[in-house]
């Protein structure tokens, strides 16, 4: 038996992650992830700092799509202080949710196909799209990557014409880079033989473990938070849970692309819906200027939402004082990690780093 | 059934497509996007946000800040520091004696700039900073001997060197025409903002003639909307 410490500094572990792998030949006989390097004490940073100050720093959870995060955090709270939203600033919010977590799900196939081997080619054609949706965010939002864009009862700025826009440009001219990605990749047999039967996680062990997410619906299971909680004004979209059936990387790269697509379906009737109105519900607008005096009753909420990699729950305690009590995440990342080794048995070495990839972990938020 | 390879070959055809097409599109519609960064550069986006950066209106002496301490306290990571000025009878100023941010240890989430009530603090475009300053040229030190060489350097450098990427007063200090002309939407919204602000006041003068304090240096105009703790010291 071989013993082989994968990472921390690998290339395919997606950031500072270790697998302590046990070896017969080639065959996998047991895994062991570490993690913690990344450690950067978020929640203890959070619980000393007024509520608004800690939306900038869920950005550095899941930088992939840090507006995701910011909507888990902004509803959690509006949730303890018993904030409504205005209607544009739901519709608002919706769409930029929806355009980070494709460009999320386009950036971790890119990355999966990295790691399978097929270097650079997708993911460079993955980039040139994100690109475009990234320039949106700086527009919008100020910034590619660490947006800081929700706000308590609201959003920062208001999507102006010219950005709806360009979302709509996004929008109808995506499916044709799909269609050619899919061309690419979906019935490469190469693709195929690599992803195909390999890693399958069952709809009972994902259930089990409380994965969520991507791998959870590729594993068959139909549980999506946007249709079972329907935070947010998500029951008002038409839009499918899309499937798989094995559990396999094949199910979990293609349930992807087809959530990508559900995803401008739902960007598509929200551009036609969006409302005019106020950003920002107008109890919450003072905070905005005096984010210290922002002190919600005492108690506890829970939020969650469906982050593109999963349930991302936010769990605030207020004292009625202007830091919250206790403040937890949730992060998908760091559950859907729990399974990689009972996906891993029995399998190549080099099938482990293609599990690895089609979980689809961020290290910022596993490790927090 | 189709026959085996045939996704292979599709998949080549599509980047076969795309290298013959990347010369001829145009950069928005699949050609060649990238650009060559030192020698050209991408046309930056007026809301872009990246280090904070204060404003003066006329003269660097007009500066807009009253070092009220509203940004100090608000910044997640706490990288500035302010110290009020005082007066040879040490009443407070309004105005910055010490106005320091660290680069380093700034997120660039832009709270300061949306809690400052003054106008006074905005983020910058400028993204090319460094902690070395520019008259260290790499070119003409040895790879190896780099920090032999840049400790030699005049004192001021090392100096310069030791403080890192903190930014004292006298570089943050931008003139408002720089900032017109990066962000012209937000400015002149602020100008006339301003402007309307000062008149409200001029209008109000009068009453406020016999007020005990007397006009503030270097902060005649606009401060419509100062708040009572603005007048204290931070801390």
């Amino acid at each position: 038996m071989l013993e082989i410490n994968f990472g921390p500094q690998h290339p395919s572990t997606h950031g500072v992650f270790r697998m302590t792998v046990q070896l017969e030949g080639e065959k996998i006989c047991g895994l062991k992830p570490v993690f913690g390097y990344l450690h950067r004490n978020h929640e203890q940073i959070a619980e000393n700092l007024p509520y608004a100050a800690i939306m900038p720093y869920t950005d550095r959870l899941d930088y992939v799509n840090a507006l995701a995060n910011n909507f888990g955090y902004a509803i959690t709270i509006e949730k303890l202080a018993g904030l409504d939203v205005p209607e544009r600033a739901e519709y608002i919010r919706v769409i930029m949710a929806e355009l980070a977590r494709i460009v999320n799900h386009i950036t971790v196939i890119g990355f999966m196909l990295n790691d399978l081997g097929a270097f650079f080619t997708p993911l460079l054609y993955a980039f040139r799209e994100r690109e475009r949706i990234l320039d949106l965010f700086e527009e919008v939002t100020g910034s590619r990557l660490m947006n800081n864009y929700f706000r308590f009862g609201g959003v920062k700025r208001d999507l102006t014409d010219a950005n709806l826009a360009a979302i709509r440009k996004i929008v109808t001219r995506f499916p044709a880079f799909l269609e050619e990605f899919e061309n690419l990749l979906t019935k490469n047999e190469i693709l195929c033989m690599r992803c195909q039967n390999i890693g399958i996680l069952s709809a009972e062990t994902a259930t089990n473990a409380g994965i969520t997410g991507p791998v959870l619906r590729a594993s068959g299971v139909n549980y999506d938070i946007r249709k079972v909680d329907s935070y947010s004004i998500y029951n008002r979209f038409d839009f499918k849970v899309p499937l798989g059936q094995k559990g396999d990387v094949y199910d979990r790269y293609y349930v992807r692309i087809l959530e990508i697509r559900e995803s401008l379906k739902i960007l598509d009737q929200a551009l036609v819906k969006i409302p005019q109105g106020e950003i920002v519900n107008k109890k919450a607008l003072p905070f905005l200027k005096m984010p210290r005096s922002f002190k919600p009753p005492v108690g506890e909420a829970y939020g969650r939402v469906e982050s593109p990699k999963g349930e991302l729950g936010f769990y605030v305690v207020s004292d009625g004082t202007p830091q919250p009590w206790r403040y937890h995440v949730r992060a998908p990342s760091l559950i859907n990690l729990t399974v990689l080794e009972e996906m891993c048995l029995g399998q190549k070495i080099a099938d482990a780093i293609i599990i690895l990839g089609s979980i689809d972990i961020v290290l910022g938020e596993t490790d927090r | 059934m189709t026959v085996f390879g045939w996704g292979v070959f599709k998949g080549m055809l599509v980047t076969f497509k795309n290298f013959a097409t990347s010369y001829f599109r145009k950069p928005d519609e699949g050609g060649i996007f990238t650009v060559q960064y030192p020698e050209e550069r991408e046309k930056t986006i007026e809301n872009f946000r990246n280090f904070p950066f204060l404003v003066y209106d006329e003269t660097p002496g007009k500066i807009r800040c009253v070092a009220c301490g509203i940004c100090e306290r608000e910044c997640p990571t706490k990288c500035i520091h302010i110290e009020m000025e005082t007066d040879a009878t040490g009443k407070p100023a309004r105005r910055p004696a010490v106005f320091d941010i660290d680069y380093g240890l700034c997120m660039n989430c832009g709270m300061c700039e949306e809690v400052c009530p003054f106008d006074s603090i905005f983020m910058d475009h400028a993204f090319e900073v460094t902690a070395v300053p520019m008259s260290v040229n790499f070119n003409e030190v040895e790879i190896g001997t780099a920090l032999t060489a840049l400790d030699q350097k005049k004192t001021k450098v090392s100096a310069e060197r030791a403080e890192g990427l903190v930014r004292h007063k006298e570089k943050l200090l931008k003139p408002n025409e720089y900032f017109q002309r990066i962000r012209p939407t937000l400015a002149s919204a602020i100008d006339q903002k301003r402007k309307a602000a000062e008149e409200k006041k001029r209008a109000a003068m009068p009453l406020r003639h016999n007020a005990p304090d007397g006009p503030v240096p270097g902060r005649e105009n606009a401060d419509g909307q100062t708040q009572p703790s603005a007048t204290q010291e931070p801390k």
